[in-house]
């Protein structure tokens, strides 16, 4: 059963990731990620890691690859690319490079098995224990972690109002300055139909 | 949190099976729901107009709307020229699908009073839900973000402006509303103690107060979430007075004016299903699901919980089209303006009051101090935000006018 689900998963995974790659619509590559992203979730559902599913699909898929369609509708790259033109020198074999030394990574954490170098459990450990994932991760982020678990709160609470106070326009506009006098009329007459 | 008692005893072929025909039967319950959904709102609507509404198929109108999918079906399937094939065909399914799964997480029947939910039929002990993941509601969240891609690509690739503009429009209330949605939510989790929705129906299931008012999570987390969920549901679902995303005046008929034939009719089916499923969601959450009482002879013990779920529904679903045929819809500022500055920040208050109960109860505070407490916080902070904004509003003004 879990071969099956395994197969269906990795399937969906690598035909996403190649639309990703080969797709030369930007908006098509958008949506190929999202079919990995989904496949990947119901991987993490088969190693019965629940949270991490829901999370995988409602975080990334559903408000990380909103974000790119957003940027890519306003943007209007809605065409396909030219692909001949290479913008940066050498980074198509840079990123055959980068490639193959992260595969080779993988790899190599794959094949370490149970006995790994620092002492953390390996790739085929089960996690100790059979606490469901949802209340494990919950007891993990609100005792352990917890300071952390504010700190990034913080920090994104802090991006978010900088962000805000970042797009504001000027408080007021000072009618000493330097606008001509059409726009000044244009603005008082607008004012005064409000 | 023991799960589905069907699948505890490993999954073989047998398990399979059963999975697949409930899944088949929870497809065919909720086409058919659909079906007599949209009969029911045309003719409650019809009523509250003073009009008679469909009559002429079948005894009392009842199929209408059988006969206007067969008439959808035949009618000629338009792509427009400037549109993305692909994408244009894709859309709508990833409005439909996500409106479905989301329905398999809903427990249909069951006595939860002395039973724990578990149905026994044909020698097989299971829950009458077509799933009961451990993340339970998070699939709902999960599968309302999937479907702002439905109605956003819908509009984008129709490659037309008015599309555009609705899908833009339906794109941000939902996500607007989704913080809201989920922050009523949490409230609900923390008194339940649960993600799964059969756990949170059976967290439900008991005497209440005084030993007749339901032990209900609508009392438990103090009615306000459910408010906050209802108005936050009915803006997910673009329902009227929130349907400005098909405000016809304006926008001639919202992200799917490209759309005809079945394909139109796949997004008039996503929402009748979403309706259907908020509603179902919404009982399950805060009116008890299935729970009800439980008389007469054996026979009837498994049909009444499922006869209480569906007046519960039937509930929700009058009211979603009495709010039709009566309020007027909203401006679109005002939506934001109830969105972000009244429900967000009210739902975020009242689940820091519930949580600080329930640190309250383990700690052994005083129950009133730590509600009065509260509430003056809570009031204090209110007091703040309405300074704040009115404020922000007064520079505004004199921004506008100088």
């Amino acid at each position: 059963m879990e071969t099956f689900v395994f197969l269906v998963g990795a399937a969906v995974i690598l035909a996403g990731a190649l639309g990703v790659v080969l797709s030369a619509s930007a908006t098509r590559a958008a949506l190929s990620l999202i079919g990995t992203l989904f496949g990947i979730a119901v991987l993490f559902v088969a190693q019965e890691a629940h949270f991490l599913a829901a999370v995988q699909v409602i975080v990334y898929a559903g408000a990380i690859v909103v974000l790119f369609l957003f940027v890519l509708m306003l943007l209007g790259v809605d065409t396909t690319e030219d692909l001949s033109i290479e913008p940066i020198t050498a980074q198509r074999p840079a990123a055959i490079v980068a490639g193959l030394a992260f595969f080779g990574m993988v790899m190599l954490a794959l094949s370490a098995g149970a006995d790994s170098v620092t002492g953390m459990p390996g790739a085929f450990d089960p996690v100790a224990g059979t606490v469901p994932d949802i209340v494990a991760l919950g007891r993990s982020i609100f005792t352990t972690h917890v300071f952390a678990l504010e700190a990034t709160a913080l920090l994104l609470t802090i991006a978010v109002v900088g962000a805000v106070v970042l797009v504001r326009k000027a408080e007021t506009i000072d009618p000493d300055d330097d606008i001509s006098p059409q726009l000044q009329d244009a603005s008082t007459e607008d004012g005064e139909e409000a | 949190m023991l799960g589905d008692p069907l699948l505890s005893g490993g999954i073989g072929l047998e398990e399979v099976l059963i999975v697949l025909v409930k899944a088949g039967v929870a497809f065919g319950v909720m086409l058919l729901a659909v079906i007599l959904m949209i009969w029911f709102e045309r003719k409650v609507i019809s009523d509250l107009q003073n009009r008679v509404g469909p009559n002429q198929a079948g005894p009392f109108g009842l199929l209408q709307t059988i006969a206007d999918g067969i008439k959808l079906i035949f009618k000629e399937d338009l792509i427009p020229n400037r549109a993305d094939r692909w994408v244009f065909a894709l859309a709508p399914f990833l409005l439909l699908v996500p409106a479905f799964v989301s329905f398999g997480i809903v427990p249909l029947g069951g006595d939860f009073q002395d039973n724990g939910g578990v149905v026994s039929w044909f020698g097989r002990d299971t829950y009458l839900q077509l799933a009961d993941p451990p993340i339970g509601i998070l699939v709902l969240l999960a599968m309302s973000s999937i479907g702002v891609y439905g109605m956003m690509l819908a509009g984008w690739s129709s490659g037309s402006k008015y599309p555009l503009l609705g899908s833009v429009r339906a794109s941000a209330q939902a996500i607007s509303y989704e913080a809201a949605l989920g922050l009523s939510l949490v409230s609900v989790i923390i008194v339940s103690g649960s993600l799964s929705t059969h756990d949170i129906v059976a967290s439900q299931a008991g005497e209440g107060f005084f030993g007749f008012v339901p032990n209900w999570n609508l009392l438990l987390t103090g009615v306000v979430p459910f408010v906050i969920f209802l108005l936050a549901a009915a803006a997910e679902l673009n329902r009227a007075p929130f349907d400005l995303v098909e405000a016809e005046q304006e926008l001639v008929g919202g992200f799917h004016t490209e759309y005809s034939s079945i394909r139109f009719g796949h997004f008039y089916l996503a929402e009748y299903m979403n309706l259907i499923t908020m509603s179902a969601i919404m009982v399950t959450l805060f009116l008890g699901g299935p729970a009800g009482p439980i008389f007469g002879p054996g026979f009837l013990h498994p049909v009444l919980p499922v006869v209480w779920f569906f007046l519960k529904v039937m509930l929700f679903l009058f009211a979603a089209v009495w709010a039709r045929a009566t309020v007027p819809r909203f401006r679109y500022d005002q939506l934001m303006g109830l969105g972000w500055k009244v429900l967000i920040p009210l739902s975020l208050g009242w689940l820091l009051l519930l949580a600080t109960v329930r640190v309250g109860d383990d700690q052994g505070w005083n129950y009133l101090v730590v509600v009065a407490v509260c509430m003056g916080v809570l009031v204090g902070a209110a007091a703040l935000m309405a300074a704040a904004l009115s404020s922000a509003h007064k520079d505004r003004i004199a921004e506008e006018v100088s």
